[in-house]
């Protein structure tokens, strides 16, 4: 019990870290992933391949891989092909031996693989908009993406906050992995003390329960919303 | 005002319209009647290229529709659509719904795209209605909005798809009322209907669509009072 007084601020502020990794990795999802999934969309069969390709890789590969491939593998390639134009073409030299840091590899891993996953939120959403919305509105006069924009997306984006919520939720959680790379959140705090001072049951019990009021606040922040947005008559 | 050369559209082997001729004159008002899956809405859909069809030609205030390199967004705004399911934007009050169009694809100035939605619901009879959502309305008062929505692009044609065969008896007549004011207003109309009293009251000129083709046409009386062909005596006795 002393232990987990002790700790607790610390723990505090990896939780703090946590969420702010999540919600920062979220955000871009949702930019990432609504582009994605209009992507998906698309008359362009190019645009539709790369948009599917994207989404593919990213929901179908273990999260821990891809944080192995950003945070490893990709300073990797990029230092080997400016080698490569260095000695074949000349170029100059630009950086010298391109490496991330643990937070930037952090968000660009955590980014693409919610905005994956987003991208089929927001297909899904759009999709379900009864075709005549679109019709009435390509009627009028409007162009596609004027109707996308006034009418299909207003109506997706509703529809979607439910699954965007889990989503968070899910990515919340899926962010414990980054303490592979060292980077210091909730999880890796945890770690870190237990790493100090080995009392693992103490530690890590209370690391899971923080998880856990984080998660729980949110899913209850999420049926709050679900409910008011199907009592809301607007359709 | 609208002519029509031997359209054709399939839907993969499917042949729906199999060469339909007509013109429809400036101020014309057209019911259409046929048979479920003769073809009536996607004749009707093709005429602002909601379907690609397949073949022929049609032209709107002289314009070829079917053009490839034609702006079809600028022959919509010709060509006002009625849906029988209304297709009101739900998240927008009754007012937003007849002013978005203007506003943004016209780029009318709020103030005066108000102006002319608060108008236009008057017209129909709605002007008390302007801030309420249309899950608030009566299938009725929808229609009748969606109406006032296709209205506010000015068009110079208003294409009606069963416009009240998703409603309630007792509103059908408000809604054939508004339409009726617009025909007499001298709007050019095409109207699939198995309204046969209004085709009666309203109509210029009754097609009867069958099996893709324009089996019979002429005036109400012509094709009500004195059917030529057996199909279309059948369909007619089964409805009348
Ligand atoms: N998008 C589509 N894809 C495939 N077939 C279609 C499509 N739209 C219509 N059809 C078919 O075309 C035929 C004509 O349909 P259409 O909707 O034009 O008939 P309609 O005369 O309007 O009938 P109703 O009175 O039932 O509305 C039907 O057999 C229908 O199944
Ligand atoms: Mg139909």
């Amino acid at each position: 019990m002393e232990t987990v007084l002790k700790i607790y601020p610390v723990l505090l502020m990896g939780a703090a870290v946590t969420l702010q990794i999540t919600v920062i990795s979220v955000s871009i999802g949702c930019v990432v992933g609504l582009f994605a999934g209009l992507a998906r969309l698309s008359k362009s069969r190019i645009v539709r391949t790369v948009g599917t390709c994207y989404v593919d890789f990213f929901r179908g590969t273990p999260l821990y891989v891809q944080l192995l491939l950003v945070y490893f593998g990709f300073p990797q390639l990029i230092n080997e092909v400016q080698h490569w134009l260095i000695a074949s073409y000349g170029m100059p030299q630009l950086v010298h031996n391109f490496v991330f840091n643990e937070w930037t590899a952090a968000i660009i891993t955590c980014s693409l693989n919610s905005g994956a996953y987003i991208a089929e939120i927001f297909r899904a959403g759009v999709q379900s908009i009864e075709r005549g919305q679109m019709e009435a509105a390509r009627s009028l006069g409007m162009s596609h993406v004027l109707a996308m924009r006034y009418v299909i997306l207003p109506q997706a984006f509703k529809r979607v906050i439910p699954p965007l919520g889990n989503e968070f939720i899910a990515m919340l959680k899926d962010t414990s992995i980054l303490a592979a790379i060292g980077f210091v959140e909730l999880n890796r705090r945890g770690q870190l003390i237990v790493a100090e001072i080995y009392d693992p049951f103490p530690i890590f019990f209370t690391v899971a329960l923080m998880y856990l009021a984080m998660t729980l606040t949110f899913s209850r922040l999420v049926d709050w919303l679900e409910r008011r947005l199907k009592t809301d008559d607007r359709g | 005002m609208i002519e029509v050369k031997h359209l054709t559209k399939s839907f993969g082997s499917l042949e729906v319209l199999k060469g339909i001729h007509c013109r429809i004159s400036e101020g014309e008002v057209v019911c259409m009647i046929g048979a479920s899956g003769s073809g009536k809405s996607t004749f009707l859909r093709c005429l602002n290229m909601l379907e690609k069809p397949t073949g022929g030609e049609i032209h709107i205030d002289g314009v070829s529709v079917t053009d490839p390199k034609v702006d079809i967004n600028k022959v919509r705004q010709k060509t006002g659509m009625v849906f029988q399911l209304f297709n009101l934007f739900p998240h927008k009050t009754a007012l937003e719904n007849v002013t978005l169009a203007p506003a943004k694809v016209l780029k009318m100035p709020p103030k005066e795209a108000e102006e002319r939605g608060r108008v236009l619901l008057t017209k129909v009879g709605l002007s008390e209605k302007a801030d309420v959502y249309p899950g608030q309305l009566s299938g009725g008062q929808q229609q009748r909005v969606a109406i006032a929505r296709a209205l506010a692009m000015q068009p110079k044609v208003m294409l009606f798809d069963e416009p009240t065969s998703s409603l309630d008896p007792e509103m059908v007549g408000e809604v054939l009322a508004v339409m009726k004011d617009l025909a007499r207003e001298g709007m050019t109309m095409a109207v699939v209907t198995h309204e046969m009293g209004f085709a009666r009251e309203v109509a210029d000129r009754v097609l009867f669509l069958d099996d893709g083709l324009i089996a019979e046409e002429g005036t109400p009386q012509e094709v009500f009072g004195n059917p030529q062909g057996q199909r279309t005596k059948s369909f007619l006795s089964k409805i009348l």
